[in-house]
């Protein structure tokens, strides 16, 4: 099957001068969860507002549903909702109204019920007569969400869905995020939180500078990517590590009781088996050994450093 | 066409008048009361006609006009200003629609405003002063182009407006000087020959004049012209606007 988003050389160099995105390529599979991770001013929000409008490319071509963003608008548009970071909303309005009329502005007739469907579905329904700006800020995101799948979309763009929400409710949007994937509805999402991507994404692609750095499916980047540690508790504790296992750049615990062997996954040999061997010979005492692998967040500071040098 | 849009904005932007109709509604009234109050009774008393119709009715449709023409311009302007303002313009940017589209929605609620509160003045004035209307579709024409050409204008400087100030400046520094000069409450045959030239180049006089030939079929330019300066000026807002949405100025980087 085509991919349902397909971004080609996209450039985006604004009226300042600073170009935001560099010639970013990348396909989304209908039905996945698309982590887009970055640190800030990487360019996540300018690929996002590319893709639904708001911001005209300088060069490059992006099509939804194939539909070119540009020339077939509408066809395209119809397909998107935005979640934008910004809890942007008309202060004065009730939920029902806000929601209703995003629907209509997106050319779908009138369907109060599929709406109060979708208020129930995001714990709204008892608000929905509420004016917004009586609502917490959860609420209010919520409301964005809402209003971002009122006119049905299949492509659903959630910009940072979690800055500045307490853990609590970070859990919850995970939850919201969770359901919405059973609804068969594909989901990109930009966040600089990696523990976020890694509860909720199929993918992680990783943008820094206006440029796509990598694009891998989540389990596979951790197993690729990753760096494990060998950890070798010894039964007597030693002042150094043996001369005999320098090659291996140990370190040693600081109270001498346990050995870290760092290596890297893809390597061809990790080393394990000779490193246990020479431990043998050197006579020392394995009481335990594990292993611990890295997290995303690693994986990702790693690759951005990786950039920088 | 995406006329669901049409229609959503549309209603988006009337219920918004509705929430705040004692602002919205009651305002006018008494302001409008006020200047009957002032010129028709109080000074008007001390003149007596102005070419054959009474001073307290032939300020009704200068009145009528100074109201409509502020009223749609400030409403269509904070209208299309305000989502810009608190971000939620992102929705309208990213939503199948085209600009004709949205000017329509934005345009048509802020005209429909002005025209009812452009009515109810109307409406009031039948309690002060002896109104007559001698050419009644005349007079709505007139009316509701006003309504359509003014909102039009205030789209453009909502869109322009980078904060309130900016938003308030044009109404009234441009808007409501003009509407005072153009004869609103008087008629321009009273100015000195210079002052009458002067007159000429404001067109809003144009359209105050036609309005008040609607009424008595009194005016200080012929209907034609007025006429013709309406259609000018709405004409020049919609390529504005054109224009404005072909670019992206002022709303999409």
């Amino acid at each position: 099957m085509a991919p349902i988003v397909r971004v080609n050389d996209l450039r985006k160099r604004y009226a300042s001068g600073f170009e935001a995105l560099k010639g970013v390529t990348l396909d989304i599979e209908e039905g996945e969860i698309l982590a887009l991770l970055g640190p800030n001013g990487a360019g996540k929000t300018t690929l996002i507002s590319t893709v639904c409008g708001i911001t005209t490319p300088t060069a490059g071509t992006v099509t939804v549903g194939g539909h070119d963003i540009q020339r077939d608008y509408r066809a395209a548009r119809s397909l998107i909702g935005l979640v934008p970071q910004e809890l942007s909303l008309e202060a004065f309005e009730t939920v029902m109204n806000a929601v209703r009329f995003s629907r209509g502005l997106f050319g779908k007739p009138r369907n109060d019920a599929l709406i109060e469907d979708l208020l129930k579905q995001l714990g709204l329904f008892d608000k929905k007569d509420s004016k917004i700006m009586a609502l917490s800020g959860g609420m209010k995101r919520r409301v964005l969400i809402a209003k971002a799948l009122a006119h049905e979309p299949r492509v659903l763009f959630l910009d940072e869905p979690t800055a500045g929400v307490d853990v609590e409710l970070r859990k919850d949007m995970w939850k919201v995020v969770d359901n919405l994937r059973k609804t068969g509805v594909t989901i990109i999402l930009t966040t600089h939180y990696i523990e976020e991507a890694e509860a909720m994404a199929d993918r992680v692609a990783v943008i820094d500078k206006g440029q796509i750095m990598l694009v891998q499916d989540k389990a596979e980047l951790m197993r690729h990517m990753g760096r494990k540690q060998l950890r070798i508790h010894l039964a007597e504790p030693v002042a150094e590590v043996p001369f005999a296992l320098a090659d291996y750049q140990l370190d040693l615990a600081t109270d001498g009781a346990s050995l870290i062997y760092t290596y890297d996954t893809r390597a061809e040999r990790t080393g394990i088996t000779a490193l246990l061997n020479e431990l043998q010979r050197a006579g020392l005492q394995m009481r335990d050994i594990e292993t611990q692998e890295s997290s995303l967040e690693e994986i990702f500071v790693g690759l951005v450093k990786g950039d920088a040098a | 066409m995406n006329i669901e849009a049409i229609r959503a904005i549309y209603m988006f932007e009337m219920a918004r008048f509705f929430r705040t109709y004692r602002q919205s509604l009651l305002a006018p009234v008494i302001s409008t009361s006020l200047y009957f109050v002032v010129f028709g009774a109080a000074i008007g008393s001390q003149i007596n006609q102005v070419e054959g119709v009474a001073y307290g009715a032939f300020i009704v449709p200068g009145l009528i006009m100074l109201s409509v023409m502020t009223q749609s311009t400030s409403n269509a302007s904070f209208g299309i200003y305000f989502p810009k303002f608190t971000g939620s313009i992102y929705e309208l940017l990213s939503a199948p629609v085209n600009f004709l589209e949205a000017t329509v929605g934005y345009v048509g609620a802020a005209a429909t405003k002005s025209l009812i509160i452009g009515l109810i003045i109307l409406a009031t004035s039948f309690a002060f002063v002896d109104v007559s209307i001698a050419h009644p579709l005349a007079m709505v024409a007139f009316l509701l182009l006003t309504c359509l050409s003014f909102a039009l204008l205030g789209f453009i400087i909502g869109i322009w407006a980078g904060n309130f100030e900016q938003l308030q400046l044009i109404p009234m520094l441009i808007i409501t000087p003009l509407v005072f000069l153009g004869g609103s409450f008087y008629s321009t045959t009273m100015l000195p020959p210079f002052w009458q030239a002067v007159t000429l180049l404001n067109p809003v006089h144009y359209l105050i004049s036609g309005f008040r030939w609607a009424f008595y079929e009194q005016a200080d330019v012929p209907v034609g012209i007025s006429l013709l300066a309406i259609a000018a000026f709405t004409g020049a807002c919609l390529a504005a606007i054109a224009w404005i949405f072909r670019t992206g100025w002022r709303i999409r980087s």
